[in-house]
């Protein structure tokens, strides 16, 4: 079964510095994969270079078997991709519901979109509760939730999740990683993790990717990078 | 006494429903841009002579108001993707210089086809009509009343509708826009065009009064940028009350202060006037004054 | 040759030209090349404050017609001597300009524009106020006599007033340029391109902006002065949106910040008109916008620019040239 992502040799630069030196990198369908590396590695990047954020981006990137690199962003979510970037996006000046209908702006079932939001709700009850609040008043727990169900709004078939634990509280960060799983179990969503708290990551995901200045270190299971001490202390920090 | 001051607020608002009309589309403009529409006077003017040539060919008045607004609108798209789009990311001068030059472009384009002679143009609002009276005349009230109608359908479109809910998205938040597979750019050239439709309706309001020749609107976008200031440019609902507060302020300031002939800087007072002492307006929020 | 002493060669045989303009040309003439020498003081002003400071002004008309007016109420009402109106226009235009630099200094450009632009609709209206008409003479305006030419000088007055206007210009540019290329200059660039940073290392920027301001005004107000001898009238509707918007024309034609800009909008802006009025009357603005648009999309560095650019291509491949050889 081909890989539901697949990059090939991808180069990313910003101007003149390349921050990307020829990554390779898959997530097979229904899998979780995770991207580890120190700040500016460039795991940000490589979200960015998938949704065609970024200008300078060469080599291949297959979604679903289809390349998806001479694309706009519109289109690559319109393909089944969700992106919730880091600083989650939230369209801070519209409320709560609003977000989570933008999040479906590109649907055509309304039966199915308003099965979608009480799924979404029984997930966040706190969303449901401010539903109607401006989202730009909700705590950074409460917002990330909201950047997350928005991406799965959509109704994704990989989600590409940046640093969601940023910022939060331990607690929060527990339940949100437990959705996570819930929904990757659920309904086969594939999922790309840029996380900086290793352990919470290789928790989750089934593959793990190590970026280091651009370049992929290591790659394998997530258990047996988990179990290598000497990695996790060379390049994990635990 | 009372009787003149009252017909003086009455006059003012119908005047400024046509001003809170030019103040909405340039908000409309400025909240997804962060640009000032130097030329929707302009563009307005231009629609007007469009309505008045469908007229001058027989068609009936509303079926050449609904046909003009229908070119305003495909105008504005044509305007933002053709003309502003290699300046979308341009240093402020430049996209300043490229607005004026599509003002006097307009203009002179007037000028040229239908002449510089002034025209009449007719109100669809009988000046025998039931419904006026010794404080407004019927061309008022139906200023009043077209301007109502299209505040409500302009705020209902953007609050109540899927396509409005995307354009407020994309002006806000393009980037996060695009990663609901909005596609910004077609929603920049909406509102582009929503803002010539509605500024259509401000010229062919305006005209009965004013009578149609290329220089027409450029009292009454001076106006329009009074009030979308006074309300706070990037507010929707200040730019409407603003416009109903600078056009009772001009008539009363007219009436009873400066006289009418220095109506134009009454507006340059108010301009100057908020963005010295309180540039965010009466309900903005933006912070226009830098280092 | 070397590259300073060919430009040295041309300038002085570009002021043997200007100089010989009065003697060759018939009267209309003298006082288009006049118009062309007032449009480009005027429009050296303006560059001073929007290519070289960055603060956009779509309002110089007013400053313009502020020096035209001071020239011709002082002349009219018979206060001082014909000679004496053009510095005194400019010390006018340059307390008003700065006075309104004050405020204005806070205002990021795109409200700047909008402020200016506000003031050079509103000029006509303030000029023809009837409080004002004993002075102004309303919405007739002035009328004035051309000076006189000193009686030991065999010229008549347009040629006088060319030469006058020609020494105006080279005293006017020469300060300026200087001015430009000195400190100051770099401070303005500053100014323009990092504010924060420039404050920062203690240029006191409104300060500054505002001096920029009053300076860039007394040139306008100067070019006005000299103009309204030229036109030998001042009338309210000559200085409508439209003179501000040529002036605008005539920079970003030109070039922004650049010096000889100036003279290449100032002829553009007076020959143009001409030319295309003979097509209709809407034609000279037409091109006017189209030129606009088309500058700002290809040649962003105006003419000056596109100059500048050929100049230095055809220096590198001398050099190249000479290195082959």
């Amino acid at each position: 079964m081909s890989p539901l992502l697949e990059l090939t040799g991808l180069h990313a630069a910003y101007g003149p510095s390349a921050v990307l030196h020829g990554i390779d990198l898959q997530v097979a369908e229904g899998g979780i994969a995770t991207l580890l590396g120190a700040n500016g590695a460039g795991k940000t990047t490589t979200l960015r270079a998938i949704c065609q954020m970024m200008v300078a981006v060469t080599g291949e990137i297959r979604f679903a078997g289809e390349r998806i690199d001479r694309l706009e962003t519109e289109a690559i979510v319109r393909r089944g991709v969700a992106h919730v970037p880091d600083g989650r996006g939230t369209f801070t000046d519209l409320t709560v519901e609003e977000n989570l209908r933008l999040g479906a702006y590109t649907r055509r079932d309304r039966k199915a979109v308003t099965a979608d939001f009480d799924r979404i709700y029984d997930h966040f009850p706190r969303l449901r509760e401010r539903r109607g609040q401006q989202a730009g008043t909700l705590s950074g727990g409460e917002q990330q939730m909201l950047a997350i169900s928005r991406a799965l709004m959509l109704r994704p078939r990989l989600l590409l999740l940046d640093e969601p634990s940023f910022g939060l509280a331990p607690l929060v960060v527990r339940d949100i990683f437990a959705i996570l799983r819930r929904i990757n179990q659920a309904d086969r969503v594939g999922i790309l993790l840029v996380e900086q708290n290793a352990s919470l990551a290789l928790d989750l995901a089934d593959h793990a990717y190590l970026l280091e200045t651009g370049r992929i270190a290591l790659a394998g299971p997530s258990a047996e990078i988990a179990g290598d001490e000497a990695v996790r202390r060379a390049y994990l920090g635990y | 006494m009372m009787q003149a001051l009252l017909h003086q607020i009455l006059s003012g608002l119908a005047n400024g429903g046509i001003y809170a009309s030019v103040a909405l589309a340039l908000v409309m403009i400025y909240q997804s841009t962060h640009h000032v529409n130097f030329a929707q006077g302009e563009m307005a003017m231009f629609s007007t002579y469009i309505a008045w040539a469908l007229i001058q060919a027989g068609l009936p008045y509303w079926l050449a108001f609904f046909l003009t607004l229908g070119f305003s609108f495909a105008a504005g798209v044509a305007i933002e993707r053709i003309v502003l789009r290699p300046v979308a990311n341009a240093p402020v001068l430049s996209v300043v210089v490229v607005f004026i030059g599509l003002l006097v472009i307009l203009n002179s384009l007037a000028g040229w086809i239908f002449s510089y002679m002034i025209k009449s143009f007719p109100s669809p609002f009988p000046s025998d009509a039931w419904y006026g009276s010794p404080y407004l005349s019927p061309h008022e009230v139906g200023m009043i009343a077209v301007t109502l109608a299209v505040l409500t359908l302009v705020f209902g479109f953007f609050r109540f509708t899927p396509l409005g809910l995307a354009m407020r998205a994309a002006a806000q938040n393009p980037a996060s826009a695009r990663l609901v597979g909005i596609r910004v750019g077609w929603m920049l050239a909406f509102g582009w065009g929503l803002a010539g439709a509605i500024g259509a309706v401000a010229g062919m309001m305006a005209a009965p009064t004013l009578y149609l020749d290329p220089n027409m609107m450029t009292g009454v976008v001076l106006y329009g940028f009074a009030a979308a200031l006074l309300g706070g440019i990037d507010n929707a609902w200040g730019a409407a009350a603003g416009g109903f507060i600078v056009g009772v302020a001009e008539n009363l300031a007219g009436a009873y202060l400066v006289g009418t002939e220095l109506k134009l800087t009454v507006a340059l007072a108010i301009i100057v006037g908020v963005l010295v002492v309180r540039p965010a307006g009466l309900f903005g929020r933006t912070l226009i004054v830098r280092v | 040759m070397k590259p300073t002493l060919l430009r040295s060669l041309g300038l002085s045989l570009l002021l043997a030209l200007a100089l010989a303009v009065p003697f060759v040309a018939s009267g209309y003439q003298i006082f288009q090349a006049t118009m062309v020498l007032v449009y480009a003081i005027a429009l050296f002003g303006l560059n001073i404050l929007t290519g070289y400071n960055g603060q956009i002004s779509l309002g110089h008309g007013a400053f313009y017609a502020i020096g035209a007016y001071s020239a011709a109420i002082l002349i009219d009402h018979q206060i001082v001597p014909d000679w004496a109106t053009v510095p005194i226009a400019g010390a006018i235009c340059l307390v008003v300009g700065y006075l309104f630099g004050r405020p204005a200094a806070r205002l990021a450009g795109l409200y700047l524009a909008l402020a200016t632009f506000a003031l050079a609709v509103a000029t006509p209206q303030i000029l023809k106020y009837r409080g004002f008409e004993h002075w102004t003479g309303g919405s007739q305006g002035i009328i004035l006599d051309k000076p006189d030419p000193p009686a030991f000088l065999p010229i008549d007055a347009d040629q006088w007033l060319y030469l006058c206007c020609l020494a105006v210009t080279l005293v006017l540019f020469v300060l300026g340029r200087n001015l430009l290329r000195g400190r100051i200059g770099r401070a303005l660039l500053a100014i323009r391109d990092h504010p924060i940073a420039a404050a920062s290392m203690g240029i006191d920027t409104a300060r500054y902006k505002a001096m920029t301001f009053g300076v860039s005004a007394a040139y306008t107000g100067i070019a006005g002065a000299l103009g309204t001898f030229a036109a030998a009238f001042a009338s309210p509707d000559s200085f409508d949106a439209f003179l501000s918007l040529r002036f605008l024309v005539g920079i970003v034609v030109g070039g922004l910040g650049s010096i000889s800009g100036a003279f290449f909008g100032a002829a553009f802006i007076e020959f143009v008109p001409n030319l295309a009025d003979r097509i209709s009357k809407a034609a000279p603005w037409a091109i006017y916008g189209v030129l606009l648009i088309l500058v700002i999309y290809l040649m962003p560095s105006g003419v000056a620019g596109l100059i500048r650019a050929m100049t230095q291509k055809i220096n590198r491949d001398k050099e190249t040239i000479r290195e082959e050889t």
